[in-house]
Parts: C-alpha cells; structure tokens; sequence
C-alpha cells in the first residue's frame, strides 16, 4: 500500500504510539497463523474518507482515539458495586481486583447520591440499598482500606454531592500518602442529565453549573490525570430515548458544560481532555455501533469547529459503557446473559475505553458474586476469545455502518439545533421539552412491546412457565440501624467546634464567587459530614424541585 | 365506590372542614351525583363571599404551577387558608387525564389549610365551569381566604373558566413569543395581569415590551395591565405580584366590577349545570330509543325537548 | 352520564428513586384507557402521599419504588392513610420486588404487587378492580 495519507499517519500517529505503548503481543495471529491485519483500509484513500473516516486517533476519530485500540491495551472491565456498607463494598472491591477487575466503580446509596446523611428522615429504607452508604471521610476511609489509590483507578456515580465525594476521595489517599497528581479515577458530575432522566439533584441548574466548573479548575491545578465529568448518555438512554437522541441530549448537555466553563476564564485545551462520556450499549448491534462511530465524529467536530479547540486530546471522545440495564428482563434471565454479550460486544466494536456488563439477575435483585463473575467473564471472552480485540474498528467501510454513522450523527445534530433554538439545555430542562421527547420515545417503545410489534424473548414471545424465581442477594437489613449508629458516634467523637468553623467558612464561600473545592475539603478532613456540606449549600443555593 | 354516597356524613364532615368531607363534596360535584343539591345548599355563603378568586392561564412551560406554588407559600405566610384547582384538559380519545400539577406544589402536601384539587376538563357538553365553580364555592366555604384555579391557555373551555376568577393572571415566560401570539385572543382580553416568569433567562426584558405591545395593539391596556416579572423557581417577585393582587382586588370590590363578574360566571355556571343535567335526560331519551319506532332525527330532538318541558 | 363514575388513580414514587420511567408508563397507559391519573412526581414521603391521595378523592394508589425500599416504604404509605382514616383507599405496588416480599408486602395491606414484566393489560385490569370498592 503506498497512499500518502496512510504512510504519514503510520508515521506520525502509529509508530510514536507503538513506541511509547508497545501492542499486547509481539504479533497477532489467527488460528491459521496468518497475522491479522492491525487497520484495513480502502484501496484508495479519498478526500471523503479522510474527511468523514479517517484514521484511528486521528481526527474525526470516527475509528476510535487510539491508533492500535485494544492491540495497544484492552479496555478497562470496570464492574460498577458497592452495597450496603463502606466495609461490605472493600470487601466486594478486594475480591474483584482479585478476579482481574482492572478498575472500580463505586455505586452509592441514594441518600448520599441526594445528600442526605443516613439518619434523615427522607433516607428512610434506602440507606444501603442501591449502593454504599457514604455518611462522612470516616466511611471513605473504610471504603478503600488497603486499596492503593496510586494503582487502582476509580470511577463514583456521584453527581450533585460529586465535589463532596471527591474531596473525601483525595483526603483518603493523602492519608495512604499519595499525592493528589498521582490520583486516577473519574466522578460521573454530570447534573444536568439528573435532571431530564436520573433524578439525584440537589441544587438548581446555575449554582450546580458552577460546582462543576469548580471542579473542573481544581483538578486542572492539583489532580490533572482525574476525569473532571462523565457526560452520560447512560440513564437518558434508560430513561427510554432512542439511540439518537441519546447522542444528541449527552453532546448538548456536554455544550453546556463547555460554555459554562469557558465563561469561567477556563481554556478550553486545559480542561476539555478530561471531559469523559458514558454511553448505553443496547441490543440493536449494528446501531449501537454506529451511534458510537457517530458520537466520536460529531463531538471531535463540535470542539474544533464550535469551540476552537487545537489539542487533538481535546477532541477525543472518550467513553465508558454500560449495557442496558433495561433490556433484561425478570423472565428466563439465563437470555439476559445473551443479551449482555451482544451488548458488550456493540461497545467494543464501537470502541469504548471501559465497559461494566450487567448481571443477568439485575431485574430481580443486587446481583449475586456468581452472576457478577459471569458478567465478568463475558468481558474477558470478548477480549481473549472472540477476535474483535485484534484489529481496529472492523466495521469501517461497510455501506451499511457507514450510513448508519451518518445518518445517526445527522440525526443527533438536527436535535441538537432545536434545543439551542428553544433557548439550550438548561431551557429546555425547565419547561420540559427534554422531558417530554425522552417520555414521548418510551412510551411509543412500550407500546410496540405491548401490541406484539416488539419481540422481546421470553417476554412477549417464546415464554414458559416459570417456577419461583430464585432468591438473589440482598441488602443487609440491619445496614441502616448500624450506619446511623456509626454517624451518632463519629459526631461524638470529632472535634465539633473545628466541624463549625469549616461550615461556617463554606458558607461565606459560596455566598462569594470563590471556588468551592478548598473549603469542603477542610470541611471534609474535620468529618463534617455530606448532609452538613449539603445543607450549608442548600441555604445558599437553594433546592430544585422537579 | 358505592353509588349511594352517605351525603349527610360529606356534609356533617365538610362543616367540620375536613380534608376528606372536601375532597368528597367535589368529587360529588365533579361526577354530578344524587344529593350535590343537598350538599351546595349546605355552603356557607359568607365565606363564600369573603374569599378572593384568582384565576392563573397561560401556555405550557412557563411555570404556571410553579408560581401557583409560590403564590400558596406567600398567602400562608399571611396565614390565609388556600385552594388550588388545578384544571388540565382531558384525552379527547380515552376521556383519561394525566394530572401532574401537584409535583410542583408538593411541599404544600402536608399543610392543612392548602387544599389542591387537580380536575380534568372531561369534555363536559357546556364546559367545566359548573363543576370547577362548585369547587371553588366548596373550598371556599370551607374558609379558603383565597382560592386559585390554575390552567392551561390553550382552548375556548380554558377562557372560560377563568372567568370564574375575581381576576385573572396570564402567565407567560422569555422564549414563548409564538405561543403568545397563538394563544386565544380571548385569554389576552380577560387578563388582568400580565407575569413574565423565569425573567432571569435571556430575553426577558423583550418578552415584557412584546407583551405590553400586544396589549396596546389590541386596545386592551388600562392601568393594570402592567407587565410583572418574575423567577418563581427562587421565589423572586412573588410578593410585589401578590402586593398588586390584593389592590387589584380591593379596587375590583370598591368599584363593583367584582359584582359584576361574579354575576357573569353565576350565569356561565348555570348554563353549564343545565347543559349537563339536560344531556343526562337526553342520553337516557336516546338509549330508551326503540329501533322500531326511529323518525328523523330533528323531529325527534323536538320530541325530546317538548316532552322535557311538559315535565317542567 | 352522572352514573358513570369516574375512575381516578393516583401514582407516585415514595423514597429517594428518582427513575419514573416505570410510573410514567402506567399513568399514560391508565390514562389512554380512561382513567384520571394524578401524578404526584419522585421523592416523595409516605404521609405526602397519603395527603395527596385523600385531597385528590383517588380510590386508588399506585406506588413504583426500583430501589428496594419498597418493605419499608409501601407498608408506611398503607399505615399513613389508615392514620389518616382512609383505609378505603387501596394501594398497589410495583417495582423490583422479589417474589419473597410479595407475601409480606400483602399482609402489611398492599392489595396487589406488580413485578417487571407483567404486561399492561393485567396492570389495568388491577387498577379497575381495586377501583371496584
């Protein structure tokens, strides 16, 4: 092959990555020992294809971020659990690092998600349920005992309290002695789809916005390898969109985020490689593979041209994925592990960076070590097993991925101007409209699944009695009586007066333009605890009601 | 539910301006049940009469119960015992509804002096105002210092019931300009006051000159079709919008145009209830029809209304 | 026709949840089989409910909780309205229950428990009855 195009990019791109991060193996081979082709092109390498296709981690990025993808390194396995209590969660997390998990991913219990402690009377029954009770820097401490946090990355599903939970997080590995520099990891921080889909927010859009912005200026001067945000498609997808308007509600809600901290005074090449996103794989395969192809593109677009980036790093979509909790269902859930494989394997061929796969008992229940094992090992048989780990974007140049691509991208960008056009997202989030598209997809999705239009195995078509159901895990039921124990004696034993002066000094903060992040960090290492932070920011912020 | 409703307990417990008896007595009303004549004869016509009625409309999004909800919080703050009709349209193909304006007023929920009743247009042949007047009587007597009725501005039905009101609130947010435009010519001439909600966003200030511009092409602006504005999300502007209110009403009583829309929605109401109650007789007329003895159907409606009025 | 009662139904999320995909589905679905649904939103406590439900005259209380609170949750909304002297309103329950919990959930006075996957016609049809007093 002697195309200019392809040569420079070998140069440029290909051979400094592979110099910098060698590929798994020294050559990859199929069962036939013939070797595998690391990147198939066209046969002649046109203006179109640069333009729309081109090659992987280079722009567009339609191919994916990285030159060699997973040749160069598999995806990070990033399992999302934690339960109950900080201690129950170390343990799962321990056992999981154990099993080849390469990363965490801590789920909280609603109340902290809300930013409740455990003993308000609102955490009433949720405190441990659908995650770790999280109450003070006490429990963080219990959570990654003997984890070390200058090895492990981390991801937290926290939004709302997200500035919060991160200061807890540094103060932990200040205290294992690590430097907040050396910290890996990723808060999801993305209020503005708790809004339209997930339902965990605490302040009104303007003061959350800012929050966010706090955080993303903080990491860029003391914590530069953590991801500031998690844009996530995830739960808008869940919450019944189509696959379309997942792509479009996520980059517009990303536009946001940028504008805002672009109004800041922050530069766009220091924060915007941070920025991660979070996506649905469902069972549509090639869809779901397009919408990633598509996503990319659009986003790389959207920061060159919109917002006058120049660092290629700040272009690159970057993403994790979680299959679609939605499609499992109560029914034989043995096909749920069918569906998780398809699912998984859209993500990779779509290119994620790390992918949680669900249980196949979810829709019953916390799911169970086993069945979390399974899920697991679909991961690793996609990686080691399958093949689609040992070439680049195979799906590139099909007349069909190539159409879907763009007709998803044109798609999302035609969405993407009615919301600027109705005023932006956080307009749009106000009177509804969002809302309503969102609610409008599922309800037509339902209703094809109800007439029989939909097939759904096990569901609608092909079922069979079933006998009881087995009993999955559960929450520990005692867990809420014991963590408001726990928050009672903390409360006792720390020094209360220091726990006042922090407030105290948070609240003149945030009554003033200053960043946030310095004070709920002296706030958290004297064990305030998340409710007191998040009442302090209530009475200047006040509470968003849905 | 049984049909036979025990209405001398409704009516026992309405007295004693229980939560139930009032939710009773208007589902009573709402479903044109035996004994609503019993029950409205049992209304104290003082309160009925001290209370002030406020009529809120505009299109959708703007934050109409959003600010009904900020309104409640500052009338209870003035101790004043509240009602909120909440009115939202019905599905012309099922008859169902979705009613969702209690999300935004939930922290009222536990408050025994707010009273929220949402209710459904329900296609009624002469429009909503008989059952949602009936209501506002309920509450009021009740000792309702205010009562609001909140809608949509989208249909003829929504006109009307405000008027209802001792006066009314049209509500409309930056961004809306369209839907203004749209919104029935009718909404616009029964406002009373013009609020521009969620006037932090952008275009705010236009939104107020397009609004006070409307007014004077259409020769409607007086001295109190002033432009409010308001962020109901943060509770600004409620108290001035609440300030104005009141004069408002105190001028309406001084100068008698109060009387006279009282008087006006008497008569819109009892136009209502007879359209109901004919369309019972008639519907009953119609299904006793026998297929044999079938004449033209003019003639036949003749029939009916003759025979209705020997019965008279 | 004043015979004709309306059916009205009251849906609602107790506890912290905030996913309302669920709860959304079954008020369009009752809604687009004649009843009037009243909507009360998420995170909303067992006594709002109850207040909610008794001003809203509903014969029904539909609640959905997927975060497993619904032990703790469904049997305080029941104990709320029979505070309130409202016993005659019925709850039923849906969500992520396991099958374990139905039982227990019954006798603390949930009238009926809807799990994932059970198909819209058999929701409606337990709406209808329970609005049968």
């Amino acid at each position: 092959m002697t195309n200019k195009e392809f040569q420079d990019w070998q140069e440029k791109e290909l051979d400094k990555s592979i110099s910098r991060f060698p590929e798994r193996k020294e050559q990859f081979l199929n069962h036939g020992a013939d070797e595998i082709n690391r990147l198939a092109i066209p046969a002649k390498v046109d203006k179109k294809y640069l333009e729309d296709i081109g090659f992987p981690g280079k722009f567009p990025f339609t191919r994916g971020v990285q030159p060699t993808m997973y040749r160069g390194r598999l995806w990070t396995m990033r399992q999302y659990a934690g339960f109950s209590s900080a201690a129950e969660s170390n343990k799962r997390y321990r056992y999981l690092l154990e099993q080849g998990t390469s990363g965490l991913s801590v789920a909280f219990d609603l109340p902290t998600q809300i930013g409740y402690d455990s003993d308000n009377p609102l955490s009433m029954g949720e405190v441990g349920k659908v995650g770790v009770a999280i109450d003070s820097l006490a429990d963080m401490e219990v959570l990654f005992e003997q984890i070390p946090l200058d090895k492990v990355s981390t991801s937290m599903t926290i939004n709302s309290p997200a500035a919060v939970l991160l200061a807890m997080y540094m103060v932990v590995a200040e205290k294992q002695g690590v430097s907040s520099t050396q910290v890996q990891g990723t808060i999801q921080n993305d209020v503005l789809k708790e809004y339209v889909a997930r339902g965990t927010y605490i302040f009104p859009p303007q003061p959350s916005l800012r929050l966010i912005t706090n955080i993303f200026q903080w990491c860029s001067e003391n914590a530069p390898s953590f991801n500031t945000i998690s844009i996530s498609g995830y739960h808008i997808r869940e919450a019944g969109s189509t696959a379309v308007q997942e792509v479009a509600f996520t980059l517009a809600n990303a536009c946001t985020y940028v504008e805002t901290a672009l109004e800041a005074g922050l530069e766009i090449d220091v924060f915007a490689k941070r920025l991660a996103f979070f996506f649905n794989s469902s069972s549509d395969l090639l869809e779901e593979i397009a919408k990633f192809r598509a996503a990319r593109r659009l986003w790389a677009r959207l920061m060159k041209e919109r917002f006058g980036a120049k660092n290629p790093a700040s272009m690159m979509l970057r993403f994790h994925t979680q299959t679609a909790g939605n499609t499992l269902t109560a029914q034989q859930i043995d096909n749920n592990i069918v569906r998780v494989t398809i699912q998984a394997m859209a993500a990779v061929l779509g290119g994620t960076q790390s992918l949680h796969t669900n249980s196949k008992d979810e829709a019953l229940s916390l799911p169970t070590e086993e069945s979390v094992r399974t899920a697991l090992r679909t991961q690793q048989i996609i990686a080691h097993e399958s093949g689609v780990a040992n070439t680049v974007d195979p799906f590139a140049g099909s007349y069909y991925m190539e159409e879907l691509t763009d007709k998803i991208e044109e798609g999302a960008k035609k969405i993407m101007a009615e919301v600027d056009q109705a005023g932006g997202v956080v307009a749009c989030i106000e009177n509804g409209f969002i809302q309503r598209q969102i609610e409008n997809s599922a309800y037509d999705y339902q209703q094809e699944i109800e007439k029989g239009e939909r097939v759904i195995v096990g569901v609608n078509k092909f079922t069979v009695e079933e006998e009881g159901k087995q009993p999955g895990l559960r929450g520990d039921p005692g867990v809420e009586d014991a963590q408001v124990q726990r928050l009672l004696e903390l409360k006792k034993r720390r020094n209360n007066e220091k726990v006042k002066e922090t407030l105290t000094s948070l609240e003149i903060a945030a009554n003033r333009e200053e960043n946030l992040m310095p004070y709920i960090s002296d706030a958290v290492r004297e064990y305030a605890t998340l409710g007191e932070i998040c009442n302090v920011l209530r009475k200047v912020f006040g509470e968003y009601r849905g | 539910m049984p049909v036979n409703v025990d209405i001398e307990k409704i009516i026992e417990l309405l007295a004693k301006r229980d939560a139930r008896g009032i939710a009773k007595a208007i589902t009573l009303v709402e479903d044109n049940l035996p004994g609503v004549d019993r029950l409205l004869a049992s209304l104290n016509p003082k309160n009925i009469d001290a209370c002030l009625v406020v009529g809120i409309t505009g299109p959708p999004g703007v934050g109409k119960s959003t600010l009904t909800g900020e309104l409640v919080a500052l009338f209870r703050s003035q101790g004043k015992r509240v009602g909120v009709i909440a009115v939202d349209p019905s599905s012309p193909l099922s008859g169902g509804a979705i009613l969702g304006d209690r999300i935004r007023m939930m922290e009222h929920s536990l408050d025994k002096d707010v009273l929220l009743r949402s209710m459904a247009a329900r296609g009624k042949l002469g429009g909503i105002c008989g059952s949602a007047g009936a209501a506002v009587r309920i509450m009021a007597s009740s000792g309702c210092a205010v009562v609001i009725i909140e809608t949509v501005g989208v249909g003829q039905s929504e006109v009307d019931i405000v008027q209802l009101a001792d006066l009314t609130l049209m509500v409309t947010a930056p961004g809306m300009g369209d839907d203004v435009q749209a919104m029935k010519a009718g909404i616009l001439e029964v406002a009373d006051l013009i609020v521009i909600n969620k006037a932090d966003h952008p275009g705010a200030d236009s939104a107020a000159l397009d609004m006070e511009a409307v007014l004077k092409e259409r020769g409607i602006a007086n001295s109190f079709t002033k432009v409010h504005k308001t962020i109901a999300s943060e509770g600004k502007g409620i108290a001035e919008l609440v300030g104005q209110i009141q004069l408002l009403a105190d001028s309406f009583l001084e100068s008698g145009e109060r009387h006279k829309r009282r008087l006006k929605a008497h008569d819109m109401e009892v136009f209502d209830w007879a359209m109901e109650m004919l369309k019972t007789v008639v519907e009953k007329e119609i299904a006793d029809y026998s297929a044999e003895k079938r004449q033209d159907p003019r003639l036949k409606a003749n029939g009916i209304l003759s025979q209705i009025m020997k019965n008279e | 026709m004043s015979d004709v009662r309306k059916m009205r139904v009251l849906i609602a999320k107790p506890g912290l949840d905030g996913h309302d995909r669920g709860a959304k589905f079954i008020a369009r679905a009752l809604r687009d089989h004649g009843f009037e649904v009243v909507y009360t939103g998420i995170r909303r406590t067992p006594e709002e409910i109850a207040a909610a439900a008794i001003q809203e005259d509903v014969a029904v209380v539909g609640l959905s909780s997927l975060s497993g609170a619904h032990l703790r949750l469904f049997p305080a909304v029941v104990e709320a309205l029979r505070k309130a002297d409202a016993a005659d309103i019925r709850v039923i329950g849906g969500g992520v229950i396991p099958d374990e919990d139905i039982p227990i959930l019954k006798d603390a006075g949930i009238k009926e428990i809807l799990t994932p996957g059970t198909p819209v016609d058999q929701i409606i049809k337990a709406f209808e009855d329970a609005c049968e007093r």
